[in-house]
């Protein structure tokens, strides 16, 4: 049985595989019921923090306005404090001296906490790999990452469709199978 | 033994915060380090290199074709005239001339940029200012010039298109009919943008009288743009140094002189309407023939120092590159027109509230990649 969102098939997705081995990890049966009501709720009603460094910080403003309406997946409110924001979007480049201030946002954020690679540049470097001395070579170096989305920039559609990965993976977590990824992060 | 005393912070001595670089008015990871007495700012000291990438150092490392990709991340909502700005560049250090139909098309395509870019600029300054709505009513009418872009060019944001010795490809045969469909929808849309803000008491009370920049400041610190065209500074690149087709073109070169938030607001409604007039002088004088210039497969640019400078939506940018006959530069420096936008908020805001602060950097437009590049 897969994980249902918004009417759309299991089939449509990719990558369905690893969804299935992390689910098989979760709890026992009574943990799992719990589990699967809270994450519906998480699923549905996941905060992004206004957090945008360059040129992907635009398609993620057209994905939350009129024509590609972020609201219908519950996305709507962008929260200018990470204590309040459950997801952090990075969208755009990470450079060296911004590093630590996105490590320090992660951290200023309330568990749960999500992380989506926007674009080329957050995903490992992009046009940016290359003869260049400040930039951090894709933002895993410095947070876990949940969803990387590619493209320079994505468009929204594709944010959208990382959103709904996003949705997927938190509809088959449970409380011991979280903590783990986030502990073997180093 | 302890003693108790009362300390209130702020009161005789500054008090120094951070603003950014995570906040939402600075449009991005710009630092602004305030000192303020109570709400009022005594100093504002920005700090740049958040999103400093090192594009003039990859520039030193790439072909001439290849360094259009990289302005493109500079400025990322003026990416069309960052691409014009190299190609000239290189097309006038080879001397070479490029068709007809190729600059008219630039000049369209530099027209539309600077619509699409002054429509983000409208929403999120009144994001800025409390006005949620003007967020989805300027992005709505972006999207309509985002399809016409992503007809011709197969992107949205970032396109590459124009390179040294014309385009890349041709456009799509729906180009023109696409923009002669857009220009009566946004002549209908623009009124729409007067009522919802410019004529808003609120509005009017949170910008008139407020960061006031004289004309000596403008040009002392080389505050270019819609930004210096408010305070009279006559500095437009398309009227000064005409590059492309806009010697052919009529247009106005829109000045306000009370230099205040509203007047640099005023200046960028008016460019918009000034752009349709471009738009509608030019649909229908698309020359037939070649979308590019014969070129060599490697470019290589004969030893020298070469400068061009175009008109973005913020300003002056110029292209300096030195070659050494090379086909790699040897230095590339840009002159980007944020950079020099930015450091003049200390000598606006001083005295102003934190509130008001906000609203003096929404009406900069500031573009943060471009300042650090």
């Amino acid at each position: 049985m897969g994980i249902k969102i918004k009417s759309m098939d299991y089939e449509d997705f990719n990558d369905n595989d690893t969804l299935e081995i992390f689910k098989k990890s979760g709890g026992s049966i009574l943990m799992s019921t719990v589990d699967s009501l809270i994450n519906w709720g998480r699923s549905n009603s996941i905060w992004p923090l206004t957090f945008a460094t360059s040129c992907c910080g635009i398609e993620m403003m057209a994905a939350g306005a009129s024509k590609h309406d972020f609201a219908r997946f519950g996305m709507e409110v962008y929260r200018a404090t990470p204590r309040q924001a459950d997801v952090i979007v990075i969208a755009g480049t990470i450079v060296r001296k911004m590093a630590p201030v996105l490590k320090r946002l992660y951290d200023q954020m309330a568990d749960p906490k999500y992380v989506i690679a926007m674009g080329a540049c957050a995903v490992s470097g992009g046009p940016f790999y290359m003869h260049t001395y400040s930039v951090v070579r894709g933002a895993d170096h410095i947070i876990p990452v949940d969803v990387y989305i590619p493209g320079c920039p994505p468009r929204p559609e594709a944010l959208l469709y990382g959103v709904m990965q996003l949705q997927r993976k938190i509809k088959a977590e449970s409380k011991k199978n979280r903590t783990e990824s986030r502990d073997n992060f180093i | 033994m302890l003693e108790k005393r009362e300390i209130i912070l702020g009161e005789n001595e500054p008090y120094i915060i951070n603003m950014g670089p995570q906040h939402p008015s600075t449009h991005g990871v710009l630092r602004f380090e305030l000192s303020l007495l109570g709400e009022t700012v005594q100093k504002v000291v920005p700090h740049c290199g958040y999103i400093h990438r090192g594009i003039e150092r990859m520039c030193e490392f790439n072909t001439y074709q290849q360094i259009i990709h990289l302005t493109d991340r500079m400025d990322y909502l003026s990416a069309h005239q960052n691409n014009e700005a190299v190609s000239l560049c290189v097309e006038k250090a080879l001397g070479i001339e490029v068709p007809e139909r190729v600059k008219v098309i630039r000049t369209i395509l530099s027209e539309l940029g600077r619509l699409a870019s002054h429509q983000l600029w409208w929403c999120a300054f009144g994001m800025d200012l409390g006005a949620l709505t003007t967020f989805f009513y300027g992005l709505r009418d972006r999207e309509r010039i985002l399809d016409i872009f992503e007809e011709s060019f197969g992107s949205r944001l970032l396109h590459s298109y124009i390179c040294p010795g014309g385009l890349m490809n041709d456009v799509h045969p729906n180009f023109q009919k696409r923009i002669k469909e857009f220009i009566p929808y946004f002549r209908k849309k623009l009124p729409e943008y007067d009522k919802l803000l410019t004529g808003n008491v609120i509005f009017h009370e949170r910008s008139k009288g407020v960061g006031i920049m004289s004309l000596e400041d403008a040009i002392s610190y080389g505050v270019t743009g819609p930004s210096g065209r408010g305070s009279g500074f006559a500095c437009d690149i398309r009227k000064l140094q005409p590059y492309s087709a806009y010697d052919r073109v009529d247009f106005k070169e829109i000045l306000y002189n009370e230099g205040d938030t509203f007047a640099r607001y005023k200046v960028r409604l008016d460019e918009m309407w000034e752009s349709l007039k471009i738009l509608e002088q030019l649909v229908d004088q698309i020359p037939d023939g070649d979308f590019t210039a014969k070129m060599r497969p490697v470019i290589k640019l004969p030893e020298g120092e070469y400068f061009q400078s175009v008109e973005t939506a913020r300003g002056e940018l110029g292209v300096y590159i030195v070659s050494k006959g090379d086909k790699f530069p040897v230095r590339v420096k840009f002159r980007s027109p944020n950079f020099s936008n930015l450091f003049v908020i200390d000598k606006l805001a001083r005295g102003h509230k934190i509130a008001d602060l906000v609203a003096i950097s929404g009406s900069l437009d500031l573009v943060i990649p471009d300042i650090d590049r």
